[in-house]
């Protein structure tokens, strides 16, 4: 398997504070991949890198091109990132959201993914026109996930899907962006604090610490990794 | 009670002036997070293009009216791009001091293109009265009334149900998130300064006929539309036409009925309306309160 997304000694600072000193991974076409590791080790820098909504140095490649530009040329080129804190335009609706999804798209496909979106989540069908910013914290990740979608990306980006949501809901769509992958193919590159269900879904992860690549795997190694246990399994 | 109804009408074809302005505004402050000051002498401007065109050249009304709205369209997309753009990102007081910049600077050019001689656009309605159950109501009130909201519902249309449309709400409510999924932010600014501007004309274009073409001719209508936009709210489009709508009708009756402001105290009335809001309800009527997440 070939890497679809390749960094390269990517650094990365927040004014005096270095976030990103030199990562480097591959994320196989294909596949899904985890970066683990405390707050603040970099883990959201890693992917705003990609995203291009932070300024880095290093070499990043998307299916063996370089990737360049800002997030708008990256969402062009086929990667969504779900940032943290769920992404979504809070004052538009959720079929609105589901639109933007698909901005970048030229195709007229757009009726049928919302409502593949709505077999995923049925209660896209119901609330289409309820505002964003009216939903539970758990639906708006998965509308999030779903916007995502909607732009038929080539690597999907998540940023602590996890992150104060319900452990049923977690299961919920960690569950789903399996499903995406055994069934269509869909390359993820998630990011997670929660590194027991990270390990689960992902085929092999890195782990960072203060910016930099600890350790890395794939994801049954890591689990027998003393260190990694320790840390971040707790047993 | 005709009289009052007439008074109703004519308030009404002032608020849709009032309220096209008002609306130029809002845009641009939800693109650009600022008041823009030169939006009256944009509109002045446009409306000097019209006049060019259908006293100078010969034109029929219409087709300067629609050649005025594109030469209008391009001019704000230009300024956002000359201007405004290269201060984007720094603090409001900057944009707003480019703004005031910006107005002085279009006035000079007014004056220099056009003197400050005063000019007179024909308007394209006839100014006869018709009876409508009793009410003799004028056809140029009717038809600036139609032309305005016309405008403002045509630009809804195109934000509620095209995809450029929706971008452009979603680069206004959350530019960092709309970076990522492909909405190229900047064009979506310099094309709500293109509306802006569009709205702009068709106000002045409308304010002409009965008014007086020089290079000030809507500085007094643009304090009407901030008194309309701060009224319905500053960041809320529906909050700026009805505002318009509230503002030119309310004013017109104080100005018929309650003798001591007539017409000359209307202006201060305004001023008044800006400043009651402002301390008692400063999101305007349909304006959301923000809330700060801290």
């Amino acid at each position: 398997m070939s890497a679809l997304l390749e960094l390269k000694g990517v650094e990365a600072r927040y004014g005096a504070v270095q976030a990103l000193r030199g990562v480097t991974l591959e994320v196989p076409e294909g596949s899904i991949v985890a970066v683990l590791g405390a707050n603040g080790a970099g883990k959201t820098t890693a992917l705003r890198a990609v995203s291009g909504t932070v300024r880095r140095t290093g070499e990043i490649f998307f299916a063996g091109k370089p990737l360049r530009g800002g997030p708008e040329s990256v969402a062009r080129a086929g990667i969504a990132h779900v940032p943290e804190g769920r992404g979504t335009f809070t004052d538009l609706s959720v079929q609105e959201n589901l639109k933007l999804g698909a901005y970048t798209r030229r195709d007229r496909g757009l009726g049928s993914d919302i409502a593949r979106m709505a077999e995923y989540f049925p209660w896209i069908s119901e609330r289409g026109d309820q505002r964003a910013g009216t939903l539970s914290g758990g639906e708006q990740q998965m509308l999030a996930l779903a916007r995502a979608l909607m732009g038929r990306p080539r690597l999907l980006m998540l940023d602590e899907p996890s992150l104060g949501l319900a452990p049923m809901i977690v299961r919920e769509i960690f569950r789903i962006v399996r499903e995406l992958n055994e069934k269509n193919g869909l390359t993820v590159l998630v990011v997670e604090q929660d590194a027991r269900i990270a390990l689960d879904v992902a085929a092999s992860a890195y782990v960072l610490e203060v910016g930099q690549v600890v350790v890395s795997g794939p994801s049954s190694e890591l689990r027998e990794n003393e260190a990694v246990r320790r840390s971040y399994l707790g047993y | 009670m005709a009289d009052f109804l007439q008074q109703v009408v004519s308030g009404l074809a002032s608020g849709g002036i009032y309220g096209s302005l008002a609306l130029a505004l809002v845009l641009i402050h939800r693109a650009t997070g600022v008041i823009n000051f030169a939006q009256g002498e944009m509109a002045t401007f446009s409306t000097y293009i019209l006049w060019t065109l259908t006293a100078n050249h010969g034109w029929p009304y219409w087709p300067a009216f629609a050649v005025t709205l594109l030469v209008s369209f391009a001019g704000g997309i230009g300024i956002h791009e000359l201007v405004i753009r290269p201060v984007e990102r720094g603090s409001v007081l900057r944009i707003v001091i480019v703004t005031i910049g910006l107005l002085l600077l279009i006035n000079g050019a007014m004056t220099w293109i056009w003197t400050g001689e005063v000019r007179y656009v024909q308007g394209p309605f006839p100014t006869r009265t018709i009876d409508v159950g009793g009410v003799a109501v004028s056809l140029q009130d009717i038809g600036t009334i139609a032309v305005s909201i016309g405008t403002v519902g045509l630009l809804w249309l195109f934000f509620q149900f095209t995809k450029v449309g929706l971008a452009m709400r979603a680069a206004a409510v959350n530019p960092a998130e709309a970076r990522l999924v492909g909405v190229r932010v900047t064009w979506m600014l310099g094309l709500g300064w293109g509306l802006a501007a569009v709205l702009g004309a068709v106000s002045g274009m409308l304010t002409a006929p009965s008014a007086i073409l020089d290079p000030t001719m809507m500085q007094v209508v643009l304090i009407y539309a901030f008194a309309a936009a701060v009224l319905g709210g500053i960041d809320s489009p529906v909050g700026a036409v009805v505002g318009g709508l509230l503002i030119g009708v309310g004013l017109n009756l104080l100005g018929a009925y309650v003798d001591f402001i007539g017409s000359a105290l209307q202006l201060p009335a305004a001023l008044a309306i800006i400043l009651i809001v402002l301390m008692v309800r400063p999101a305007g009527i349909f304006g959301r309160r923000e809330v700060k997440k801290i």
